[in-house]
């Protein structure tokens, strides 16, 4: 239906489109003006005439290339930039400076040929008629997007079979439950068979039950679909359900790009083990073969390097009565958090970042988060 | 061809939805409908006192029909308010501007920049949706004031071809009203608030439209700048040819500047839209 034209200033991708990224980012940055205001009521006056301005850098030359069929998770603090990205991919802003092609489209042309092709989901934004069932917008969807009749209803009716919306078609947006009206969202997003779907926080707010079957749906959409989804997200749940990609965006620039177990193996390098000892005597030298986190007798914690995990186990094993043990990854929370503040201090102290209190700052930004 | 018959269909289905959507609250609508005739009710008992009061001026014909206000008796008068009645249930547009503004403000506007379908188009087919379904329900009580109230309009029925140019002007009234409300919404992009300017417009409006009073009463330099803005096509105009004042030649200028003003004032909206999005495009999100 719509031809793919490669980008001419690059005419050896036309030699084979096949290999073609889907999504190309190249060198984007996006900086905006924010106008400071000084506290107090003379400043206010005074900022009617004369204002001052802070640049803030969204988004700072960042290089991303997204492959047809890919489950890419963005994660990063507030504020790092996802939302940015997603938004000059889908066309709303556009980038300050760099280039980005999209199927073969500039998003922010806002071509209605690319807006026929992708959908974007916002957790907290409403796309359907608030006071009408969401029938009535779907039907709406259908013809701004020019879905042939038959294709609209066959792809309705798989998506709420899926959904489990069945029952709720004939009630007003207004009445559903948050969960309800994010499958209702998802299913308007989809009518189109959007290629590429972006969705940002879709889990926001979500209890847990809601999530996993949005979890589970997506995951089984991409699946048979096999179309190219990016996602924002809070919830490590989310990312580790469903995403083989992840992209950690903090400050505007791409930390890390990879999987989620390189992720774990390059920056958790401890493992947590949890005891129960039948004897607490000598509890107090535990600590020689890590870091206690938590001492509640009988019951132990601690933190040990991932390459001593063994050795230590075994001497722990010869030298206490133990009831029970287990042996855990610390939470894929930690981890990020972890990730977030190596990657300020790096910005804040320049290239060497500190190393030699790992284990502390991690304890930190641990306890910041929970 | 077919692009045209998707884009129908799609204007049809925009408008469907607005039309059931509309119909969903019935009793804020019928609230609606009434309440546009009591501040109508207060103008004309105003009107009758003033008269009233001039007629009881010693040395006054004590016969209130026969005072006349710049060739305005009591009659003329009550049928003008009347009319201004009519012609702003086409030209007046609640909720336009701040609508706009608000979903510039919360960012709903992002649906419009995302889906392939025009912002502006669906909000004029919207309103078309919701000034029918409002005519449907209103013609009822207005076909009532209109019946009781027959007795003033000392002209009688407006000719064929005045109804043609009566018609005329409140369709011009209904597109020239929302093309400057829609504008109004559209500073949005740069100035974020824009309920102070909403509120000076209504004041204009008010003032400017011959919603108050009948423009002619205007003094002499006044009428004049009245006369070279747009205001006057969203109440006077439509009423003054109800009543036979604009006629043959003047009836022609009239609609043709009326138009023309629709005309700008919706390029005005496109260009603002444009520029708008740029600047979203910059700064917001």
């Amino acid at each position: 239906m719509v031809t793919r034209i490669a980008p001419p200033e690059k005419p050896w991708r036309l030699a084979s489109p096949k290999t073609m990224p889907l999504i190309e980012i190249d060198q984007l940055s996006k900086h905006y003006q924010v106008y400071q205001k000084q506290e107090g009521l003379w400043a206010s006056v005074r900022g009617l005439f004369h204002r001052q301005y802070r640049q803030i850098t969204a988004l700072d030359a960042i290089s991303l290339q997204v492959e047809r069929g890919e489950f890419v998770a963005f994660l990063g603090p507030n504020g790092a930039g996802k939302t940015t990205t997603l938004k000059i991919l889908s066309g709303v802003i556009h980038p300050t400076s760099g280039t980005c092609r999209v199927m073969g489209h500039v998003p922010w042309q806002r071509a209605n040929a690319y807006r026929r092709r992708f959908a974007l989901v916002m957790g907290q934004k409403n796309q359907l008629w608030w006071d009408l069932p969401a029938q009535e917008s779907f039907r709406l969807h259908q013809h701004i997007y020019q879905i042939p009749a038959e294709q609209f209803q066959a792809t309705r009716d798989e998506l709420v079979d899926l959904l489990g919306l069945a029952k709720l078609m004939r009630q007003p947006v207004r009445e559903l439950s948050l969960g309800e009206r994010m499958k209702m969202e998802l299913t308007a997003a989809l009518l189109h068979r959007p290629e590429i779907l972006f969705l940002d926080e879709p889990t926001i707010g979500l209890d847990v039950v809601a999530q996993h079957n949005i979890q589970q749906f997506l995951k089984h959409y991409q699946e048979v679909r096999s179309i190219t989804i990016l996602l924002t997200s809070h919830y490590m749940k989310d990312i580790e359900a469903l995403c083989q990609r992840v992209v950690i965006i903090n400050e505007g620039r791409i930390q890390f790009d990879g999987s989620l177990a390189e992720i774990v193996g390059k920056f958790d390098q401890e493992r947590i083990v949890s005891l129960r000892l039948a004897d607490t005597t000598g509890i107090a030298d535990l600590q020689q073969f890590g870091r206690v986190t938590r001492s509640q007798p009988p019951q132990v914690q601690l933190r040990i390097p991932r390459s001593q995990v063994t050795s230590a186990l075994t001497e722990i094993l010869n030298r206490y009565q133990v009831d029970d043990v287990s042996v855990s990854d610390p939470p894929l929370e930690e981890v990020f958090a972890h990730l977030f503040t190596q990657g300020r201090e790096a910005t804040d102290q320049g290239a060497s970042a500190p190393k030699e209190d790992m284990a502390g700052s991690r304890r930190l930004t641990g306890e910041a988060r929970h | 061809m077919t692009v045209w018959r998707s884009r129908v269909r799609l204007w049809w289905a925009i408008f469907r939805v607005s039309v059931e959507e509309r119909l969903v609250y019935r009793g804020d609508f019928a609230f609606g409908t009434l309440m546009r005739f009591l501040p109508m009710l207060t103008q004309i008992f105003l009107w009758w006192a003033i008269f009233d009061a001039m007629a009881a001026r010693p040395g006054e014909t004590s016969d209130v029909n026969a005072i006349r206000i710049k060739g305005y008796n009591l009659h003329d008068m009550i049928a003008y308010m009347l009319l201004v009645m009519l012609a702003r249930a086409f030209s007046s547009m609640p909720g336009l501007t701040s609508g706009i503004a608000g979903s510039i403000q919360k960012g709903e506007i992002k649906k419009f920049l995302i889906q392939p379908v025009d912002m502006l188009g669906s909000l004029l087919i919207q309103r078309i949706a919701h000034k029918l379904v409002y005519y449907l329900i209103a013609i009822g009580p207005f076909a009532l004031v209109f019946f009781l109230c027959r007795s003033f309009f000392d002209a009688g029925f407006p000719a064929p071809d005045q109804l043609f140019g009566l018609v005329l002007a409140l369709v011009g009234s209904f597109l020239l009203g929302f093309a400057m409300e829609a504008c109004l919404g559209l500073v949005a992009f740069w100035l974020l608030e824009v309920t102070s300017l909403a509120f000076i417009f209504m004041l204009l409006t008010f003032f400017l439209s011959g919603h108050m009073f009948p423009l002619d009463l205007m003094p002499a330099p006044l009428d004049r700048l009245i006369g070279m803005l747009p205001f006057q096509y969203l109440a006077y105009f439509p009423s003054a040819v109800a009543l036979g004042k604009v006629t043959g030649e003047d009836l022609v200028w009239g609609l043709v500047i009326q138009y023309l003003w629709v005309i700008g004032c919706w390029v005005l909206c496109r260009w603002l839209w444009v520029r708008g999005l740029v600047r979203y495009g910059g700064y917001g999100g």
